[in-house]
């Protein structure tokens, strides 16, 4: 797909993104490794946080997905597995899990909330916010990175059903 | 539609979540020594209250982790969610 402007947004897929897998206690010595050699620490629920090589998104107390431009996978995943030694924890490339969805545009959060139940007013949502939630019945990851600016991830067969609802969604807008 | 409060991620619609049923049912402890009436009893027999009922629930369509609820089947109001 390539970039189109719809109805009061910018719509741009950004495929083949790579994307990590995380599992690891928080608080344990692996998240803690982790935290080491990202430089940052592990995100709070329902948030992401933006480390030197990779955005890191919450997805569940224990569970993290780190995103990264395309090709980044084998040192990301290199550099963790290192730093994570004998603890606990699992690194595992899920690139092809999921495509991502780059929307912009003054329009955008009036037509998400046509299909989706998170409040994305920025006093309830401000930048850093990162969801797992339904999008017109679709799973996805909404990324919220500036009021105008909110990145989706979802499952690649979802991906067509989910642009033809947003130009839909968008043509009433 | 109702919201469901998620120990993790706070209130949410009531689709993204998925019931599991009682909770605190126990593992037999030795499950060679059940007969087939006790083991069907474990797998398929639940507490059925009017009111108040401890159950697990699981955020399917969000963080999807399993926490228990309790729910009065009455009112089908949610009274407490832990993890
Ligand atoms: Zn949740």
């Amino acid at each position: 797909m390539t970039a189109d402007a719809l109805n009061g947004f910018h719509l741009e897929e950004l495929p083949f993104l790579t994307q990590l897998s995380l599992r690891a206690g928080p608080g344990g010595p692996a998240a803690a490794a982790v935290e080491t050699a990202l430089g940052d620490p592990l995100p709070a629920p329902c948030t992401l946080t933006r480390a030197r090589d990779a955005d890191v998104l919450w997805l569940g107390p224990d569970e993290f997905l780190l995103l990264a431009p395309p090709g980044r996978q084998p040192y990301l995943a290199h550099e963790l597995r290192k730093a994570i030694g004998p603890e606990f924890a699992s690194v595992t490339d899920v690139s092809a899990q999921r495509t991502t969805l780059d929307l912009s545009g003054p329009g955008v959060t009036g037509v998400l909330a046509r299909g989706c139940a998170i409040d994305l007013d920025p006093r309830v949502s401000p930048p850093g916010t990162c969801v797992q939630t339904l999008l017109a019945r679709a799973g996805v990851i909404l990324v919220v990175d500036d009021p105008g600016r909110i990145r989706l991830l979802v499952r690649p067969s979802c991906a067509p059903y989910l642009t033809d609802w947003l130009a839909d969604a968008s043509a009433g807008a | 539609m109702q919201l469901l409060t998620c120990p993790w991620c706070g209130d949410r619609e009531e689709a993204e979540f998925r019931y599991g049923g009682q909770a605190g049912v126990p593992y037999p402890a030795d499950p060679r020594a059940l007969s087939d009436a006790e083991w069907g009893r474990y797998l398929f027999v639940r507490d059925n209250p009017a009111g108040p009922f401890a159950e697990r629930w699981v955020h399917s369509a969000g963080c999807r982790r399993w926490f228990t609820a309790v729910r009065d089947t009455v009112t089908h109001e949610f009274l407490r969610e832990a993890p």
